[in-house]
């Protein structure tokens, strides 16, 4: 199997899905002839046409407007939002139109859209490239929001987002787009969605992340395993609607949770899944359940960035002090 | 004085524009203007105008039905039924319409059934599940977000190649907001089959149109996204009708959008909520009862085909025709409460089961 980066697995995912469906259509400022900023849709402009591919004009409400006319009409759009700081024009389409269209119709119409957007900080990038504000769509009813961390999982959850009924917004992680690599076979199979993947099974703590951040993570628990702690990770992989019982199931196994995000910390993702462990996971803790995230700050410029995101030094300590609570 | 012509005449025009004003019938329903050919057609003209007699009639009856406490808020169309009704009689079944709020003539021309139309202003998401034009999207609350939908949906005629235009529905406010331009925009550099239609009504609830913008028309908007912009004297509906055909068809004929502007008033106020005696005066309403757009029908009508007679009949069917789907309205049950989970998703995520299952044991 050819090794590829996460971000030619998204290539390979949207060449595949245009490939099979001729609904598909991709779209969003220079993915085009330039082939997206990050080169995400490189080739597909030549390959599928300048009908299925194309180039908007700079208006992110639109691109996310676009999605929810056309899937309306049974096309099925992929928007590219070229960063997530520039996500929040969209956010009154998510809320008011993408999420709510089948409900509010009660299945007359539907939104079967994808809005992909790169985000996350660690790339050195210019003010408002370097945000997670997932939790902000993951607050949303309706919608689904997908996070993957690996090229594996990037090509099998894009192509399961690609083919869902339902709104998808689909977040890459900046960081490991070239960062990330490994073996993709691309033989069209989707992942499961709504699913958390366990990456490396332990006893004693479960770390609970998602995106660029499960790469600290996984490195923390190579950290603790030296000391002889055995931490569980499991990559959330998608937020909206998350799976509750693979996460539970693991607490109950192990009696500890550190959660682990790049985000800010008030209100952030890892806030919904302590108070999950609160509600429904109490009574096997061993110790309280610990966060590891950004500051709720605002994302500092490049040159403090690194003090900004979780370290592996951090992740490990919080898993260790789970461990010595009892 | 705002200035509007650059003040160095030394300098060369590179492009000059202008806006066309379509005007048929006058207030008092004589003609200003040769009619077309399709005006001579009055039974046409007698179908425009028992729809917008019977929105008329449908919106008093909602209204009452609001002030008896037997439907939500509810935003009556008096005074600017004949662009409503003007645009959905120049569309096709297989046409799109994406509506704002208060384009119920329009759901009404195309097939959507009055109790529908109270179901959902009742405070029922099954009034949106409507017969009829089953592709047409729902009333659109977010002022002028549907318009990047009609993009949307037009980018969809294109690439099936089908001989379909969107049509999108909107008010004066919404032109104030970049939704629109956005989708204008779009349109323009794809050449998409949509139709844009403005009912200038002169105030976005309390704000009037000149603080709204400088602009001269709002038909000029659409020169920017290169089209054509026209204005119509929205109180005629045989011009919006005129207006409304000639945008659509040049669109089904991939030509380009179209913009129209029609320009009406909203007699009543913006909603059941609302009292616009607070923000206009008496007078000024008074004044634009004069150019409503039943009156002057019925008086170009009355001097060909349409005898007291008719109206009276016209009348009484439509007063049927309410009271049946109110009837129809009120004997709706609200659904089961852990319904409102049944159309979240195609099919509901594990995550929600227990949530469902909770709403359905407390009630």
């Amino acid at each position: 199997m050819p090794e590829v980066t996460l971000v030619e697995a998204i290539n390979l995912a949207l060449a595949r899905a245009m490939e099979d469906d001729p609904n598909v259509v991709v779209f969003g400022e220079d993915v085009g002839v330039n082939g997206g900023v990050f080169r995400a849709t490189i080739g597909l402009q030549q390959r599928f046409g300048p009908e299925r591919v194309f180039d908007t004009p700079l208006a992110e409400l639109l691109i996310s407007g676009l999605c929810v006319g056309m899937a309306a009409q049974g096309l099925k759009p992929v928007g590219e939002i070229q960063f997530m700081g520039f996500i929040y024009p969209c956010i009154d389409q998510l809320v008011n139109h993408a999420s709510r269209l089948r409900n509010r119709t009660q299945g007359r119409l539907s939104c079967p859209m994808v809005l992909r957007s790169p985000y996350g900080s660690g790339i050195r990038a210019p003010e408002h490239h370097s945000e997670s504000t997932e939790a902000m769509l993951a607050h949303i009813p309706g919608l689904r929001v997908v996070i993957p961390s690996s090229p594996e999982r990037a090509y099998g959850l894009l192509l399961a987002a690609i083919r869902d009924p339902d709104p998808v917004v689909f977040l890459e992680p900046t960081r490991i787009y070239r960062a990330a690599k490994g073996e993709v076979e691309d033989n069209g199979e989707a992942l499961p969605l709504d699913v958390a993947f366990v990456l490396r099974e332990g006893r004693d703590v479960t770390l609970i992340s998602w995106g660029a951040m499960v790469k600290e993570t996984l490195a923390a628990a190579e950290t603790l395993a030296a000391e002889g702690i055995s931490a569980e990770v499991i990559d959330l992989a998608t937020l909206k609607p998350y799976d509750e019982d693979t996460l539970l199931g693991s607490v109950a196994k192990t009696g500890r949770c550190v959660i682990v995000h790049e985000a800010a910390r008030t209100g952030g993702f890892g806030a919904e899944i302590a108070a999950l462990i609160a509600e429904r996971g109490l009574t096997s803790l061993l110790a309280p359940v610990a966060r590891v995230t950004g500051y709720d700050t605002v994302m500092p410029l490049p040159r403090l960035e690194q003090h900004y995101m979780p370290s592996v030094g951090r992740i490990a300590t919080a898993g260790r002090k789970a461990c010595r609570f009892s | 004085m705002t200035e509007r012509w650059h003040p160095d005449e030394r300098l060369p025009v590179i492009a000059r524009f202008e806006v066309r004003r379509r005007a048929y019938l006058a207030p008092d329903g004589s003609i200003n203007r040769q009619l077309l050919a399709f005006a001579s057609d009055t039974r046409l003209l007698v179908r425009l105008y028992r729809a917008m007699v019977l929105v008329r009639a449908f919106d008093m009856k909602a209204v009452a039905l609001q002030r008896t406490g037997r439907l939500g808020t509810y935003a009556a169309s008096l005074g600017q039924e004949a662009v409503s009704v003007g645009t959905a009689s120049a569309m096709r079944n297989e046409d799109v319409l994406l509506p704002s709020y208060r384009d119920n003539a329009a759901l009404i021309w195309r097939g959507v059934k009055l109790e529908e139309i109270l179901l959902f202003w009742g405070g029922d998401e099954r009034g949106n599940c409507f017969s009829g034009p089953v592709q047409d999207f729902p009333f659109c609350i977010p002022v002028g977000s549907q318009a990047p939908h009609a993009a949307g949906v037009a980018y969809a005629f294109k690439a099936r190649k089908e001989p379909r235009v969107a049509v999108c529905l909107f008010g004066d406010g919404a032109t104030s907001k970049g939704d629109l331009w956005e989708a204008m925009n779009f349109a323009g550099v794809h050449k998409l089959p949509v139709v844009f239609v403005a009912t200038n009504n002169q105030w976005a609830i309390s704000v009037p149109l000149r603080l709204q913008t400088a602009s001269e028309t709002l038909a000029q908007k659409a020169i920017a996204a290169g089209f054509i912009g026209e204005q119509v004297d929205g109180n005629d509906v045989v011009a919006m009708h005129a207006a409304a055909k000639d945008a659509i068809e040049a669109a089904r004929n991939y030509q380009g959008p179209r913009f129209i502007e029609a320009v009406t008033y909203r007699l009543g106020d913006h909603t059941t909520a609302d009292d616009a005696a607070r923000y206009r005066s008496t007078t000024e309403v008074q004044a634009r009862w004069k150019e409503e757009p039943i009156a002057r029908l019925r008086s170009f009508l009355a001097g060909q085909v349409w005898s007291k007679t008719d109206e009276e009949q016209l009348s009484a069917e439509c007063q049927q025709h309410i009271d049946a789907a109110v009837e129809r309205y009120l004997v709706v049950k609200p659904r089961a409460p852990e319904t409102m989970f049944d159309h979240l998703y195609a099919e509901l995520p594990r995550a929600y089961a227990a949530q469902r299952r909770e709403l359905e044991g407390n009630d």
